[in-house]
């Protein structure tokens, strides 16, 4: 495969690291009882902790650090049964406490890897470096008033799950798998609601470029990126405005990088003349969190099958490719339609590919036009399980059968009604075939004399007319074998 | 290690404080006093030994995850100097 890029004068390699900041799932904050609900009116979530009154202090959340543990099993990585929570100090507006409770030196979660895996049935691993717990800040809005910011501090000390990827991306592409795995995955085991509309899961892109076989080169930060269409974007201009720098004499300064969703391009951020110095040191007010090997055991047991082992599942049960049991399982819901589906009838084991292509290509396309999730299908498993068991035993063919679909989707009604009720079942009668067939010819014989001369492209003509004659139900394999032998006796 | 006017400087502004010459001054002497009180500490040979942690020896109090639910905003916003909408209100921030 190849992943350079072209400048004007060389080839490019593109070196990219992700840290992943996911909202834990909680009903409460990391080190307060506050409420982490979404959407709220502004600083209404807010406790004296949040607030950063003096004197108050942090209680960490038991279920929080437990969420933390469990992500790091599903990241295939070591669970640190000592940690320690630092102060990384910084000062800005959303920020009450002047610091962020965080984890430096010794994080929850130690080194890991996902996998993420191409449509040509390669995968790759991506090494995870860590994973630590940290408090959110608050929010900050510059665009309500022309002389004031406005701040909420409804999501100051919501837990945060900070993944840390080593710089094993090469492409835009993969960053782009990259974090759908880790969303994924995060669903899977509930410990993320992965909205990245809503900010739960967004992310800072770490980008360098080389020359193959170089040394790394000096990277700059792009900050809080929310969307993978963002991330990629932001990936391929930065890369762009490096090589230009690079092929022009020049080098690379480390910055940190904003993205402007709008214009497609990044800029340095301001106030960078003082490189941040955050005084990292131990939090005097939170001891160091200790996890046992049997906590650890017991959150193991608890974790639900993820989409590596899903994904794997299927190819062995169903004869599936790797690609397309990567597509069932990368989100939770579309593996439990499948399974749902698939299950709804016996006989369709034996069909799990035409089962996969009816969820992948024509539900979902029908649900994307009308902008619905396939958790709100109108059409519920067992009933496309109906659908696509008429299919597989001939009773209808695939392109009724999309019509047949369309009609479900909007009436409701079974494909066994919709099928009876309009008549649509094949016709596989032999003698109805050929009286419909001697039709055709009869009524083309000049076309079957130039069919006949050598002009082969007619059969499809021919297919064509008797299909509309039995208004597209006749069997076309049976059609097909009929109409050629016929035309062949009139030779 | 020494702190000299460059340091102490930094540190301020670090900090958001502002020092006069003076204050500076005393500043540097003090800690400088400090830092070399605490450097005797390296007298002592402390190979192998953990750093200490905890003198209580007792573990991290965790709480269940449960969640208060009472709306906060006019209880936090009492004290702020300038607030509207809801929100605190500060000086312009743009990055």
């Amino acid at each position: 495969m190849n992943n350079l890029i072209k400048g004007e004068k060389y080839d490019w390699e593109m070196v990219i690291g992700l840290e992943i900041h996911a909202q834990v799932k909680s009903n409460s904050k990391l080190f307060s009882s506050s409420s982490t609900k979404f959407g709220s009116s502004p600083n209404s979530q807010v406790s004296l902790v949040d607030a950063a009154m003096p004197g108050m202090l942090p209680v960490i959340n038991k279920y929080c650090v437990e969420q933390a543990v469990k992500t790091g099993v599903g990241l295939n990585a070591k669970i640190n049964n000592y940690s320690v929570f630092d102060r990384k100090n910084y000062f800005y507006a959303d920020l009450p406490q002047g610091y962020q409770i965080s984890q430096y030196k010794y994080p929850i979660v130690g080194e890991g890897k996902v996998t993420i895996d191409f449509k040509d049935g390669t995968s790759k691993d991506i090494r995870i470096v860590r994973l630590h717990l940290e408090q959110d800040a608050g929010k900050s809005l510059h665009d309500q008033n022309p002389s004031k910011t406005y701040v909420d501090l409804n999501r100051s000390g919501v837990a945060l799950m900070e993944i840390v990827s080593e710089p094993d991306i090469r492409t835009p592409d993969e960053a782009g798998m990259y974090i759908s795995k880790i969303r994924s995955i995060l669903m899977y085991l509930d410990t993320c609601d992965g909205n990245m509309q809503e900010g739960s899961l967004r992310a800072d892109v770490n980008i360098s470029v080389r020359k193959p076989g170089d040394e790394y080169g000096t990277r700059c930060e792009i900050k809080n990126l929310n969307s993978i269409k963002f991330i990629k974007q932001a990936i391929n201009y930065e890369a762009k405005r490096q090589i230009e720098i690079l092929e022009s004499g020049g080098s690379i300064e480390q910055n940190t990088m904003l993205f402007n969703t709008s214009t497609g391009k990044t800029r340095p951020m301001r106030n960078k003349e003082e490189a941040h110095d955050y005084r990292y040191f131990p939090d005097p007010d939170l001891l160091p969190l200790e996890i046992s090997q049997e906590e650890i055991g017991k959150i193991k047991s608890s974790i639900p099958e993820l989409p590596d082992e899903l994904k794997n599942k299927f190819i062995e049960t169903y004869n599936l490719s790797n690609y397309d049991a990567s597509v069932l399982t990368a989100e939770k819901q579309t593996s439990d339609y499948f399974n749902e589906t698939i299950n709804s009838d016996s006989e369709l084991k034996d069909h799990a590919k035409i089962v996969v292509n009816w969820i992948t290509s024509e539900l979902f396309s029908l649900l994307n036009k009308n902008n619905l999730d396939l958790i709100n299908s109108p059409v519920s498993p067992e009933n496309l399980g109906q659908l696509i068991k008429l299919i597989s035993t001939n009773e209808i063919s695939g392109k009724i059968a999309k019509d047949v679909l369309e009609d479900m989707f909007s009436s409701g009604k079974t494909a066994r009604q919709i099928v009876d009720e309009k008549g649509l079942q094949q016709v596989t009668d032999q003698g109805e075939i050929e009286k419909v067939i001697d039709e055709v010819i009869a009524e083309n014989s000049k076309m079957v004399e130039q069919y006949l001369a050598g002009k082969d492209k007619l059969l499809g003509f021919f297919v064509g007319q008797a299909m509309k004659l039995t208004k597209g139900k006749a069997n076309p394999k049976i059609l097909n074998d009929i109409l050629k032998q016929k035309l062949i006796k009139k030779n | 290690m020494k702190i000299d006017k460059n340091t102490i400087n930094k540190i301020a502004r670090l900090s958001r404080i502002k020092l006069d010459d003076k204050e500076s001054e005393d500043y540097i002497k003090d800690l400088n006093s400090i830092l070399d009180w605490v450097e005797q500490l390296n007298e002592v040979n402390t190979e192998n030994v953990e750093p200490l942690s905890n003198i209580s020896s007792s573990i991290l109090p965790k709480r269940e995850d449960v969640s208060n639910d009472t709306n906060s905003s006019e209880e936090i916003l009492e004290n702020a100097p300038d607030k509207l909408e809801g929100f605190f209100a500060v000086p312009k921030v743009v990055e």
